[in-house]
């Protein structure tokens, strides 16, 4: 059974404005995808890519994501070197590695997961943040690694380990591979837990099939970006299968915190200084220490 | 009951009548039927190598789902005593899609647990064509659970085309439900085998399947996504289902080539689902030794192996 929707869609909503659009000398307005509203780019990027009138929030590059999530000037970038083979001499349409060499180009070469160490309002956290624009964040042996590893940096330094999920799922060019990905970054989980180190999970949209249904829903806090598209079965699949109309808002954010699946929803300007307080809590240990 | 026959299984399917229509005609009819019906046996030997053996591997995802193909359920009489199917999630519901329960397997107890398609349309209902909600891998949990608690070792069985893609399954925590299983499986404090003994489907196969050892059947498969799901997607259009089916690399040859499984269980002659019992002995015969060995290793060695397994999955430079 498909898992892996068709979710990979060229962003239509990059307008280029004609050159009688007086003030707006870099040319380039963003249309809202939910409200249609014309956004000036540079706004946008300022309200950390969140349209002003209808509290949309658009996809994000994992590079935006670390400025936000970070202080400024705290960010490192780790496990940059890892590069996905090509176990099964995948071809389709075209050739893996034709795709992979593509991709390199497109997003950078750093594969669907990028590894931060930084600091949120003053506290050291490991970051494992999917980059979508990388083969729709598809996560094969590379973005497996990259997982587990920034677990283990954060067993390394004691501190607080970060997910922000935003895939398709599994990387069907890997085949079973990709799908052991799951398991071998569900069962690092258990090492955290062991260690007592918070483990918050971000589920951006989308948050599908193989990423999904692994780390992505092992966290002890989880939470989602508004209106982000979280599930197991692609919704195209779902309709297919069940041959019926889905519900309003079906596998939407707000549609799994009603159905207890989620800890929250929260904005993203919302978002360090929920993270702080969260990391307050977890790690304030003060009925150890009065024992 | 009528056996089904693949589309290349034919010629198999008309010699086999053949040989049947002449051995019905009876002793009476002289020595010369009872040569003849030999013969062809012999030819018909010969025939069932060439084909199975020179299987494409789309071919062999087509044996893995095949009509007759044994489920759980048909060999848990043949491999096990004392059965006792433990049901329900105790939460929401019993899931059909998945059975398990309590078992004694060649002097041991174990706690069996393994998809279950059905075999008639009643069936397929009732177990859902054996595709699991996130009930079916709650009870899963619940009897691993068991398990650890009372120390009995677990055997899985996997034969699933997927978890259910259904708007029930998703409200229900889905997503959740298979990353519980895989998390709790990774750590589980009793030795855990899984056994691939038809469509390993994805995320839904993987939510019983990881364990100290993983083993395949010869004619099942294992896959990321099905050959039609990644037709679609890739090619978009279903019908490039056998190329997808060749670029996956799902046959037990192939996991075994990826080093991803230890061992190929072989099946009779004319696959598992031509004679059951032979198909029982040869998977029970495998079971029994990999059980043996890993109940005499210590737990702890037990558990570090099977974590560093996991460690190590994936390809990749740098
Ligand atoms: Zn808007």
């Amino acid at each position: 059974m498909s898992w892996f929707t068709r979710l990979i869609e060229t962003p239509k909503n990059i307008l280029k404005s004609s050159s009688s659009d007086a003030g707006s000398p870099e040319g380039l307005w963003v249309k809202c995808p939910r409200c249609s509203e014309a956004i000036y780019n540079k706004e946008l990027a300022r309200n950390s890519m969140v349209c002003s009138k209808c509290n949309h929030h658009l996809r994000m590059s994992a590079q935006q994501r670390a400025e936000l999530l970070f202080d400024a000037d705290t960010i490192e970038q780790l496990d940059t070197e890892l590069r996905s083979e090509d176990p099964l001499n995948f071809k389709d349409k075209k050739k893996y590695k034709d795709r992979t060499r593509d991709a390199n180009k497109k997003a950078g070469p750093e594969d669907a997961i990028r590894n931060y160490i930084g600091d949120i309002q003053g506290r050291t956290v490991s970051a494992s943040i999917f980059e979508f624009a990388y083969m729709g964040g598809s996560m094969g042996s590379v973005a497996g690694e990259k997982i587990v590893r920034g677990m283990e940096h954060a067993l390394e330094r004691g501190c607080p380990y970060i997910l922000i999920a935003a895939s398709g799922g599994a990387r069907m060019q890997e085949g079973v591979l990709s799908l052991m990905q799951m398991a071998k970054t569900s069962s690092t989980v258990n090492r955290l837990n062991e260690a007592k180190l918070p483990f918050v999970c971000l589920l951006t949209d989308p948050t599908m099939g193989g990423v999904s249904a692994s780390h992505a829903w092992l966290g002890d806090i989880i939470i989602a970006e508004p209106g982000a598209l979280i599930g197991f079965a692609g919704p195209r699949v779902i309709q297919e299968t069940v041959g019926q109309k889905l519900p309003e808002g079906f596998q939407r954010s707000e549609f799994l915190l009603e159905h207890g699946l989620i800890d929250a929803v929260v904005d993203r300007a919302d978002l360090r200084d929920y993270l702080s307080t969260t990391f307050n809590h977890l790690t304030d240990r003060s009925f150890r220490q009065s024992a | 009951m009528a056996n089904s026959y693949l589309e290349f299984e034919r010629p198999i399917a008309e010699l086999t009548s053949k040989i049947d229509d002449l051995s019905g005609m009876g002793k009476d009819s002289g020595v010369n039927i009872a040569e003849e019906v030999e013969r062809l046996n012999g030819k018909k030997d010969k025939l069932v190598e060439q084909i199975y053996s020179k299987a494409t591997r789309a071919q062999i995802c087509q044996l893995s789902r095949h009509p007759d193909r044994p489920y759980i359920l048909d060999y848990i009489p043949h491999m096990f005593d004392d059965f006792q199917e433990l049901h329900g999630d105790r939460a929401f519901s019993d899931d059909g899609a998945i059975v398990g329960g309590l078992a004694n397997f060649r002097g041991k107890s174990i706690v069996v647990v393994g998809h279950q398609k059905g075999r008639d349309t009643k069936e397929k209902i009732k177990r859902n064509f054996g595709m699991p909600r996130p009930e079916g891998y709650r009870k899963a949990l619940r009897l691993f659970k068991l398990a650890e608690r009372f120390e009995i070792p677990v055997l899985t069985f996997i034969d699933t085309a997927g978890a259910w893609p259904g708007i029930d399954a998703e409200e229900r925590g889905q997503s959740e439900a298979i990353a519980r299983n895989l998390q709790e499986l990774a750590a589980l404090k009793v030795p855990v085998i899984c056994t691939v003994i038809g469509e390993g489907g994805s995320g839904g196969a993987l939510a019983i399947g990881v364990g100290d050892r993983m083993y395949m059947q010869q004619f099942s498969t294992y896959s990321v996504i099905s050959p039609e799901g990644c037709a679609a997607i890739l090619w978009r259009d279903r019908a490039h289902a056998d190329e997808a089916a060749e670029a996956l690399k799902p046959t037990a040859l192939d996991l075994q080539s990826l080093g991803l499984i230890d061992a190929i269980i072989p099946e009779p002659k004319e696959g598992a689902h031509r004679n059951i019992e032979e198909a029982a002995e040869l998977m029970g015969d495998l079971l029994e030794k990999s059980l043996d060995e890993l109940l005499n290793t210590p737990l702890d060695k037990l558990l570090k192996s099977r974590a560093e397994r996991l460690r190590n999955l994936g390809a990749f430079s740098g």
